[in-house]
């Protein structure tokens, strides 16, 4: 392994912490214009708090994809193929969340607007609990062939408790950290029962992360490959949960926001450390795909950072912009 | 059906879908960045409800064209992890660029324009969607640079090791000629598509007799834009068809229905009679020298000899037993089908322009009405232009170098791909019938319509007058 598809494998991962830190908290969002929102006016306060920058969130995801495929073709290949019907439902989670921004307020009367908002709420379900069910069932190892395909895998493969636990904790952190951007971005009602419904639901996050660590202790090797490293991030991930906790019922928002973001970060690290040095993991070990495998050229790998170094930083700058612009509270009575 | 077939016609799918909302999306945020900026240098507010009418149109294209996007991308890996892990080298780093360049681009700034209405002022404002038109406009150009490669490889190596195609230059794969013809054919045909979409638009809105000011400024913007377009697009499409008679001597072949060589110089067939069964042109209507004079060249080659230089060539490495022929009589008809609607276009623009200055194109109702049919010409062109493109290249993923058959995923059952061949078409018809709807709604409600709903709340009165 060189050092530019160690980067490359580093980049990937913060690719993917970018997409969960920001888009997750709009799925969180999609997920209270159901659950919490009560009439129009909140459901349009809600969606009004991610209208402007979900797009861009998005694209981190996009670029997560594309960055995987320009530096670990092979690892792109096995994953999406290997990993097809989840991927179409994630998918068709996407495209109903994604048009139902537009379609919600292009609609002329109730009845529409329900319809839209309920393939908001399930869009937004989906995508989280379904991504949280592929990574689980990504670092749980996969019947891999000689070729570097995915032949052969069962059902069991992609559905199975330990990967249901990982969709649920998925779905649940999203939703929390909607719930504490909505606490950061509303005044009003809206603001005050996030708060409440956050409160409520660390008991069943603590619960999920327990769970979470016994599941990956006994379905994984991380803790027999990586002993050190695994155990310090698990404690990470523990330690951002009880900041988010706290940040809730003392009301600090800043800090509850940024921390369940970070527990995001903290999962995906884990993940990552794990997978290291592979990309896929096979059942049969002797059919892991490792970094050093499925990379680029070196060639390729260095115009791609070249390019990289020149162009996320201007991408941060205006998106973080953008943000600023849009930082004020949204209203309910505008 | 077996999962190459299946696999194609997802691909077939998703592109032509995909491809309906790109083109617009290119088209109509032109279009509003031209008429943003207009108001900015008259400061007449016509132009301004213009921006945000046609630009309400534009999000609407953008939103579907963003999330069948998201399916192109991940369908190489899905349904062609093959072809993924052979271009994977080559294919990357474009769309690396593409989403960090482009994509943040246009969906940062899409956000700020469709909400920084007041936060900002009008000379701010309008760089948003200049910005956003530069990132649909640059978001063509890597992936039509991926695309290039596939019709026509540049500045790679073959790793027969881990058979697969390698980057040698970047810059290289940049100054593919395909590229260049490419991109500013399907750009100049994407500011047709915007052009053509507000145009049918206008004429049925002055049809109903309503807003006629707006409209009529309107479709004088939309017709300028679908005449320049469609001159443009023609070019470059010319352009493009020399070109392609050199690289891919059996595409050209096929869409002008030649079995045996021509003969010098060439006629050009306006239609013709194909039996793909025995290989021959049955009966055609042409034009004597009319193919040199377009193509440039003497004498071109039938597809008969264009399959034996194909063979001679590919035989030693693809084996003797390769159907070289591609749909012949989808790229003949469909040639003709996108040159046909793409002239008629430029002469509908010439047409209108011309009456709407006499001020005499309101009266001719039937043109008008045409207008409205012309709606769906952009799309019917783009639609063949896209399948002669990539049928033409069969039997390659990437021309010479790696079969369609050799790009599908080994690992993917028929099952799997049938249920989201279904799942795709049934949320396509669903997304298109909506999105059409929406569309139509929205214009029949013109770009001065006030909810009464929402009036009544904030206490305004529906009917008086300032509302208007």
């Amino acid at each position: 392994m060189t050092g530019l598809e160690f980067l490359w494998f580093i980049l990937v991962g913060i690719l993917f912490i970018g997409f969960f830190f920001l888009d997750g908290f709009d799925f969180g969002v999609g997920m209270s214009v159901k659950l919490l929102a009560r009439n129009k006016r909140e459901r349009d306060q809600v969606i009004q708090t991610i209208g402007p920058v979900w797009e861009t969130n998005q694209v981190w995801l996009i670029t997560a994809g594309g960055a995987m495929f320009a530096s670990f073709p092979d690892w792109y290949a096995s994953l999406f193929s290997g990993f097809y019907l989840i991927l179409l439902f994630i998918l068709v989670g996407l495209i109903i969340r994604g048009v139902s921004f537009k379609f919600r307020s292009s609609s002329e009367n109730a009845k529409e607007r329900n319809l839209w908002e309920w393939t908001f709420l399930i869009g937004s379900l989906l995508a989280p609990f379904l991504f949280g069910m592929l990574f689980i069932d990504l670092v749980q190892g996969l019947p891999l062939d000689a070729s570097k395909n995915v032949m052969h895998a069962t059902f069991t493969d992609y559905v199975n408790l330990f990967a249901i636990i990982g969709g649920v904790a998925m779905t649940l952190i999203s939703y929390l950290h909607g719930l504490n951007y909505l606490r950061l971005k509303t005044e009003g009602v809206i603001r005050e029962r996030a708060l409440a419904s956050a409160k409520k639901l660390y008991p069943a996050l603590f619960v999920g992360l327990i769970l979470f660590a016994i599941f990956a202790f006994i379905k994984t090797d991380f803790f027999t490959e990586r002993f050190t490293s695994s155990l310090i991030l698990l404690i990470l991930i523990v330690i951002f949960a009880v900041m988010a906790a706290y940040g809730t019922y003392k009301n600090k928002e800043v800090l509850s926001f940024i921390s369940t973001g970070l527990i995001f970060a903290g999962i995906v690290a884990f993940l990552f450390n794990g997978l290291f040095p592979r990309v896929m993991i096979g059942q049969n070990p002797e059919y892991s795909m490792l970094i050093a495998d499925s990379a680029s050229t070196p060639y390729t790998l260095k115009v791609m950072t070249i390019v990289t170094c020149i162009l996320l930083p201007i991408v941060l700058i205006y998106s973080g912009w953008s943000y600023k612009k849009f930082s004020k509270r949204v209203k309910i009575d505008r | 059906m077996d999962i190459t077939s299946l696999a194609r016609f997802q691909f077939g799918m998703t592109t032509v879908f995909h491809f309906f909302f790109v083109p617009m999306s290119i088209g109509l945020a032109f279009a509003v960045a031209i008429m943003e900026t207009m108001y900015v240098v008259k400061k007449d507010k016509i132009y301004k409800d213009m921006a945000k009418f046609w630009g309400n149109l534009f999000l609407l294209s953008f939103a579907v064209g963003v999330v069948t996007g998201i399916i192109q991308e991940f369908q190489f890996g899905m349904n062609w992890s093959e072809y993924s892990r052979f271009m994977g080298d080559i294919f990357g780093a474009p769309l690396a660029v593409e989403a960090l360049l482009a994509f943040f681009l246009e969906s940062t700034f899409i956000g700020l324009w469709m909400f920084g209405w007041d936060k900002f002022s009008p000379k701010v404002h309008v760089v948003f969607i200049w910005l956003v038109s530069l990132g649909t406009v640059l978001s063509a150009l890597w992936i039509l640079a991926a695309n290039s490669f596939m019709q026509h490889p540049v500045a790679y190596k073959i790793n027969e090791a881990s058979n697969r195609a390698e980057l040698t230059s970047f810059s290289g794969l940049l100054k593919n000629h395909q590229l260049w013809l490419e991109f500013p054919h399907v750009v100049f045909g994407a500011v047709v598509t915007g052009g053509f979409i507000v145009a049918g638009a206008s004429a049925w809105k002055m049809l109903k007799g309503s807003d006629t000011e707006f409209f009529k400024k309107s479709m004088n913007i939309g017709l300028i834009l679908g005449l320049v377009g469609s001159i443009l697009t023609i070019g470059a499409g010319h352009q493009q068809m020399i070109v392609v008679g050199e690289d891919q001597p059996m595409k050209f072949a096929a869409m002008e229905g030649i079995y045996e060589d021509t003969g010098s110089p060439a006629p050009w067939n306006i239609v013709a009679g194909i039996d793909t069964k025995n290989k021959e042109t049955k009966w055609e209507i042409s034009v004597p020298y009319m193919l040199t004079l377009l193509g440039g060249q003497e004498s071109y080659v039938g597809m008969d000899q264009a399959s034996k230089d194909l063979h001679d060539e590919y035989d030693a490495k693809f084996g003797t037993d390769m159907n070289y022929y591609v749909p012949v009589k989808t790229l003949f008809w469909g040639f003709r089908f996108m040159a046909g609607f793409g002239t008629l276009m430029a002469l509908m623009a010439v047409v209108g322009l011309i009456l709407l200055h006499k001020d005499k194109l309101e009266k001719i109702r039937w043109l008008l009405w045409l207008f409205v049919a012309g709606i769906t010409f952009p799309f019917i062109s783009n639609t063949f232009g896209w399948l002669i493109t990539e049928m033409g290249r069969a039997p390659w993923t990437v021309y010479g170098l790696f079969t369609i058959e050799d790009s599908v995923s080994p690992g993917v059952s028929a099952t799997s791909l049938l249920i989201s061949n279904i799942t795709y078409f049934v949320l396509f018809a669903f997304l298109g019938f909506v999105m059409f709807i929406f569309a139509k709604r929205f214009v029949k409600k013109g770009p001065y319509y006030v909810d009464p709903s929402e009036a009544r709340k904030a206490g305004i009165d529906p009917f008086a007058k300032e509302v208007f």
